[in-house]
């Protein structure tokens, strides 16, 4: 990863109006944090018995992770494919992995009860050990999550590392740095391999998990192969986040776009898209639940626009001629990041009936808790660029001229 | 008195006694025991107690009753009336069932209290009128407060039983021409024992009463000085129609569908969300089935002071809280239209700063679409 022309950005983290704003925001955030670890998840939360999982699992820890699959997606074609020229799409996919890793954990600590036990789980169970329950869907989740924030972070550690080789004052920080990177040109191939194994695990056991729902979720949603479609849909989530981040991080920061590459990967979201359609219809003919999909009533229609989000863009990057233009792919992305959104919201929350009588809506408190989630990934996503070589061919005389727009 | 001992001496197929030998009184004490949820060993220490002579003596006194609550008495088996008077209890006053009337049954009276002061049972049957002086009910030119006074306040233990001792009955409805009261206010300060029904399970007369005979204590009251072993519940709550309650299926109308299935007999007026009483568990007169709700009749709160006699037949209860159990309770989100308004504030900027994007890089998508 070291041999490409990659450099920070530079320039202060706050610099025009919307990060003044957000930093502001995330002041409250840790006030309203603050209140939820003083008195608990009842008092901020809508969260009940029956929906003990809302906005927090189903957005930052579902939606999250799978919006964070660009590393995943970009190494499966980097590494796994061997398509070298995609390379200056990594290391902003694994940033943008590794922020939505750990926000993800961030977000679990947040809406687990007895927060200060989690240390435990990595540990297996200390100091009361040999009780793990093995076939445990939830507890792969959460192993593997933790696994690969930690992965995410190590596969990123080379542009730490340059940074400080390059620029460090402290002689022993440099000779750790030089030491690291001769030990990642040895390495890096085993992190890449855990950090291509270890998604496709928990991404497939998110689904599991909601297999495990049984009859509590809706049978067009819970079938057996919502592993697999979750894994499926979380490939073109992660592609469709390198697109997102590539086309507004360009043009905040005034870089060039890496288009070609992008416009060639599109070819590749189309089958991942066509599968994902082609298997869920499949799965739900097959099982005998056609007549689900007209006949469950607002879930039908739930069905049917998640249906028409993964079609849609399909159809718009179907022909060579349409997706060689990069508004093509921007759109489509959009749709293809919302069409994986709603599906997970679907299963999680929308499809799930616990039982009679039981409604869950986030509260404002609860809402507030998660767009600081978000907005803590976006602020240390602006720091990291800015600091760290991260973005290939920055202009940064031009970014100057941007910010004293702003 | 003198036919109680002479009966225990007497041998077994006596012709003029058919008097019981060990084995056979044992086997009745233990029985009496456990019909009315005694532990087995208090069986054996009744016939110890009775056999050393020391069995209680009861007072019954009659005031303004129809003698329902000794008629039900009369009919139990387990033990039989003739067990329970001759040979676990001594009855030393009963109106009813003594042979002796007059001058003869007062004398009767006056020796057992003076033999047994402060030990015997007094059992009051029959509600006690107050109105112009107590008038309405005198026995050997006494009025019915003036000898339950009398009887009452040198007793061991005083019980009423049946719903006109208890708290008046049916002579204190509306509008209550005698002033008629129940027992335990006239006895202030004398903790009486209520045992109201009409008539009252004797069974619940009989726990009550072996126990103290057996034992010397009283079972555990509620604030009502009810036992709790008999009224600590609601009819409602061991009714056998409950689950048609619980489902929503009620009888309308005497003989509908509803009615003939053997739902539940609330919509008909069934006092038994109100009223404390065992009905539903303790067979009256022994024979399952054989109360108001097994015959399909709704309860009419005969023991509850201020439903029985007092309510309209057909009013519906009053339910307690909680009485319609939440099988789907209601557990609503605790949240507001201000979270919604949030929501959907930030999604609309979300897919306005989406389109926003896409409008933008449309426009200068000319310059660097090709790049």
């Amino acid at each position: 990863m070291s041999d490409h022309s990659v450099e920070p950005v530079g320039g202060p983290i706050i610099f025009n109006r919307f990060t003044r704003f957000l930093a502001m925001f995330l002041g409250l955030w840790i006030l309203i944090l603050a209140y939820r670890f003083a008195t608990g998840i009842g008092t901020v939360s809508g969260l009940t018995d029956g929906y003990p999982w809302g906005i927090w699992i189903a957005f930052d820890v579902v939606t999250g992770t799978a919006l964070a699959c660009g590393g995943y997606a970009i190494a499966i074609l980097c590494y796994i494919l061997n398509k070298g020229k995609y390379h200056p799409l990594v290391r902003p996919a694994i940033l943008t992995s590794a922020l939505g890793y750990s926000m993800a954990a961030l977000a679990i600590i947040i809406d687990v009860g007895r927060w200060w036990g989690i240390w435990r789980i990595p540990l297996g169970g200390f100091p009361d050990m040999g009780h793990y329950n093995w076939n445990s869907a939830l507890l792969e989740v959460a192993l593997c999550v933790m696994a690969y924030a930690g992965v995410l972070w190590i596969e990123l550690g080379p542009a730490f590392l340059e940074k400080w080789k390059a620029t460090s004052k402290s002689p022993g920080l440099i000779k750790f740095a030089g030491a690291g990177l001769k030990f990642y040109d040895k390495a890096l191939i085993w992190i890449i391999a855990l950090g291509v194994l270890l998604p496709t695990m928990h991404q497939s056991s998110l689904g599991s998990l909601m297999l495990l729902g049984g009859h509590k979720l809706h049978p067009l949603w819970n079938t057996g192969w919502i592993p697999l479609l979750f894994l499926i849909s979380c490939i073109g989530m992660g592609y469709a986040v390198v697109v997102w981040e590539s086309a507004v991080s360009s043009r905040v920061f005034n870089r060039q776009r890496e288009d070609s590459m992008l416009i060639s990967l599109s070819g590749a979201m189309v089958i991942v898209l066509g599968l994902f359609l082609l298997l869920r219809f499949a799965d739900i003919i097959i099982s005998g639940k056609f007549g689900l999909m007209f006949s469950s009533g607002m879930l039908s229609v739930m069905f049917w626009i998640e249906m028409a989000l993964v079609a849609i863009p399909m159809l718009m990057l179907i022909r060579a001629r349409d997706r060689a233009k990069f508004i093509t792919i921007f759109r489509a992305s959009m749709l293809i990041m919302l069409a994986g959104a709603l599906y997970r919201f679907d299963a999680y929350i929308v499809a799930f009936n616990p039982g009679k009588n039981w409604s869950y809506f986030p509260t404002t408190l609860e809402l507030l808790i998660t767009f600081g989630v978000i907005g803590l990934e976006i602020f240390l996503y602006i720091f990291i660029v800015k600091r760290y070589p991260i973005l290939s061919g920055t202009r940064a005389t031009q970014v100057r001229e941007i910010e004293g727009r702003a | 008195m003198g036919w109680r001992d002479e009966r225990l001496g007497v041998p077994a197929g006596s012709p003029r006694n058919e008097g019981v030998d060990r084995r056979d009184f044992v086997k009745v004490c233990t029985m009496a025991a456990a019909a009315v949820g005694l532990p087995a060993s208090a069986g054996l220490k009744m016939a110890e107690a009775a056999a050393a002579g020391l069995k209680p003596s009861v007072i019954w006194l009659h005031f303004q009753e129809c003698t329902g609550c000794t008629e039900s008495l009369l009919r139990t088996s387990h033990p039989g009336l003739a067990e329970l008077i001759l040979d676990l209890v001594s009855l030393d006053y009963h109106e009813t069932l003594f042979a002796a009337a007059g001058y003869q049954i007062e004398e009767a009276l006056h020796e057992a209290m003076e033999a047994n002061a402060g030990k015997y049972i007094c059992v009051v049957e029959g509600a006690i009128p107050t109105k112009d002086g107590g008038i309405y009910c005198k026995i050997a030119g006494r009025t019915a407060i003036d000898i339950l006074q009398d009887v009452g306040s040198k007793a061991g233990a005083v019980i009423a039983i049946g719903s006109c001792a208890s708290w008046g009955g049916i002579p204190s409805a509306d509008p209550n021409p005698t002033g008629a009261v129940g027992a335990p206010e006239i006895l202030e300060g004398i903790p009486v024992i209520t045992l109201p029904g009409c008539p009252a399970n004797p069974y619940n007369f009989l726990g009550t009463a072996l126990q103290y005979a057996t034992f010397g204590t009283l079972p555990a009251l509620d604030d009502k000085n009810r036992p709790l072993f008999a009224y600590g519940r609601t009819i409602h709550e061991h009714c056998p129609r409950r689950a048609h309650f619980d489902a929503g299926r009620f009888v309308r109308q005497y003989g509908d569908e509803g009615h003939n299935l053997g739902w539940c007999l609330f919509a008909m007026g069934c006092k038994g969300p109100e009223t404390h009483a065992n009905c539903s568990v303790a067979d009256f007169g022994e024979i399952p089935g054989c109360w108001p709700i097994g015959i399909g009749h709704p309860c009419f709160g005969c023991t509850e002071q201020g439903v029985g006699f007092h309510k309209p037949m057909h009013q519906e209860a009053a339910l307690p809280e909680n009485a319609v159990p939440p099988i789907f309770p209601d557990h609503r989100s605790s949240s507001t239209a201000a979270a919604a308004g949030v929501a959907g504030l930030v999604g609309g900027a979300v897919i306005g700063a989406g389109l926003m994007a896409s409008k933008k890089l449309a426009e200068g998508g000319g310059e660097e679409g090709s790049s």
